[in-house]
């Protein structure tokens, strides 16, 4: 078992891990501005038509995530898993495949699981998301989060925060009365870390100890 | 993805009109087969007209027929009391289809239009006649493993990949559609269409007609059915065959019978000759031997597929015994 970690450790590893982290955010930023298409810039800078311009163009969006009101502007194109990471910053949420495959991107939109890869952030006017920043309250931890811990739900973990959201839906929706039901309808979240068996612990352990939302 | 511009319609008649005037506009509902294709740019459309805000959600069960919106969603489908005990093929046909998290997106109309998942129509730098008209098929000598073995051509071999257009085509379903010149009404059956010289063309849609709802008449198949979806996971994979079987047995006799294969055609492929095949006969194995033989009159593979002329006669005994025993 490795030595706990000092304080003073811990915090080196905080502080580099935002540091990095903060590093992506900001190159990714700088290749966006080198990445924009030469006609936008000659478009914005001659005045050109609109159709050309068009592509610049957002539309306003009221949108709550975890509780908090956002008024934003998206792309069109923008999609709502995009929002979360890009824009809000809340990189919980995983890309995985980006193509509804995998369900890593997982989040709960009015109460309902799916697939943020798949939605048009402009369609969710309105819309109250949860995602899995929000899922704990202050310190204490959502019941499924501490029982895929307590059961080793995860390897990799990438997976994971999709796995949480789909199973915490999976028993509001009713559909976790047996371990066979519990794999059905969780079809829909790939491990390729292969932690299916202790993923359906988790989730039958939760249902069992009566979840309260 | 190439940026467009999205509008709200809040009526059917809006979002028709709406879209009628510009080439390149689309619906768009759920979105989990559209946003993906127009991640991979197949599709690239400029304008695309939002109509999750119509009023098309709604299941009614009306005087001799049962009527679903358009916008009802697979899983609000699937799981609605009434539709399991009253067409409990569809519910089955919906839940074998997708995940929990596309069935709550994605609606019953979008599922209707979804693409085939051949996988040269998604390669963009492969010729796919589906795709770019006169381009080619990959498909056809390429692999073909998914592929059809009923109704295709030289054009193409591609299958529609949808579980409930299965279920409803065997139930006698009927679409509802509105477009700029008014409203109409498809038969199921009618709607998907045989790929011929123009496989870019997956239904009979016209002007971009809108779909409002889908009409199932009353039957009585509601014990005897079953939907088998053979796969290659046990879950949340496209069918490489399916088959809804409905039967109506009275003291051991089919009464009424239907029948219909998913995963081998262009279009949900019911098989009206085997159901009269079936209708009068006492129920046993001999019977659904001959029916499946019967069924497989016309298939033809195309190499990485040829399995699927064995599967597909084994799938129809299969259903018909698990429906015909329940």
């Amino acid at each position: 078992m490795a030595a706990k970690k000092s304080t003073k450790d811990k915090l080196i590893e905080d502080e580099s891990n935002a540091s990095r982290r903060d590093f992506l955010k900001k190159s990714g930023l700088f290749t966006a501005l080198a990445l924009a298409p030469p006609s936008l810039v000659m478009a914005s800078e001659n005045k050109w038509d609109e159709k050309i311009a068009g592509y610049l163009e957002t539309v306003p969006l009221s949108i709550e995530v975890n509780g908090v009101k956002q008024n934003l502007n998206v792309e069109p194109r923008t999609t709502l898993l995009d929002l979360l990471r890009e824009q809000l910053h809340l990189t919980g949420t995983k890309k995985g495949c980006d193509h509804g495959q995998c369900g890593a991107c997982t989040v709960h939109v009015n109460g309902t699981r799916i697939l943020s890869c798949l939605t048009l952030a402009s369609m969710q006017q309105n819309a109250q998301v949860t995602t899995i920043e929000g899922l704990s309250k202050g310190k204490k931890l959502h019941p499924m989060q501490e029982a895929f811990i307590k059961n080793d739900g995860f390897q990799c973990g990438y997976c994971t925060p999709g796995q949480i959201m789909s199973g915490i839906a999976c028993i509001k929706e009713g559909h976790a009365n047996s371990r066979e039901e519990i794999r059905e309808y969780m079809s829909g979240n790939i491990c390729r870390c292969g932690a299916y068996h202790n993923i359906v612990d988790a989730i039958t352990e939760v249902k069992e100890g009566g979840m309260s939302s | 993805m190439k940026n467009f511009q999205i509008i709200r319609a809040l009526s059917s008649k809006s979002a028709v009109i709406s879209i009628a005037k510009e080439k390149e506009a689309m619906f768009i509902a759920g979105g989990t087969n559209l946003v993906d294709l127009m991640k991979k740019n197949v599709v690239a459309p400029d304008k695309l007209v939002d109509i999750t805000a119509l009023d098309l959600k709604k299941i009614e069960f009306l005087t001799g027929k049962t009527s679903i919106g358009a916008l009802a969603k697979n899983s609000q489908v699937a799981e609605d009391k009434a539709i399991i005990e009253k067409h409990p093929l569809l519910a089955m046909a919906l839940t074998a289809g997708a995940s929990q998290q596309i069935r709550h997106m994605a609606t019953v109309g979008g599922n209707m239009l979804q693409r085939t998942r051949c996988s040269y129509f998604y390669n963009t730098d492969m010729p796919c006649n589906k795709r770019v008209p006169k381009s080619g098929c990959g498909a056809i000598g390429g692999s073909n493993r998914m592929h059809a073995i009923f109704g295709a051509s030289d054009s193409c071999i591609a299958v529609h990949p949808s579980d409930m257009c299965v279920a409803l085509a065997a139930l006698d379903a009927t679409v509802q559609v509105e477009g700029p010149k008014g409203k109409r009404e498809i038969k199921f059956t009618d709607f998907h269409r045989l790929p011929g010289n123009t496989p870019e063309k997956d239904n009979t849609l016209q002007n971009k007609e809108l779909i409002t709802s889908v009409e199932i008449p009353n039957n009585n198949f509601t014990k005897n059915v079953h939907y088998l979806k053979v796969r290659d996971r046990s879950s949340y994979a496209f069918a490489l065959v399916s088959v809804a079987a409905a039967l109506d047995i009275q003291n051991n006799t089919i009464n009424d019978v239907r029948l219909a294969m998913g995963g081998v055609a262009h279009k949900p492929w019911r098989l009206t000759e085997v159901e009269e095949f079936l209708k009068g006969k006492t129920v046993s194995e001999t019977i659904f031997r001959q029916a499946a033989d019967l069924a497989m009159k016309g298939a033809r593979g195309y190499g990485d597929n040829d399995f699927k002329l064995t599967l597909g006669p084994n799938a129809i005994v299969e259903a018909l015994t698990i429906a015909s025993s329940k």
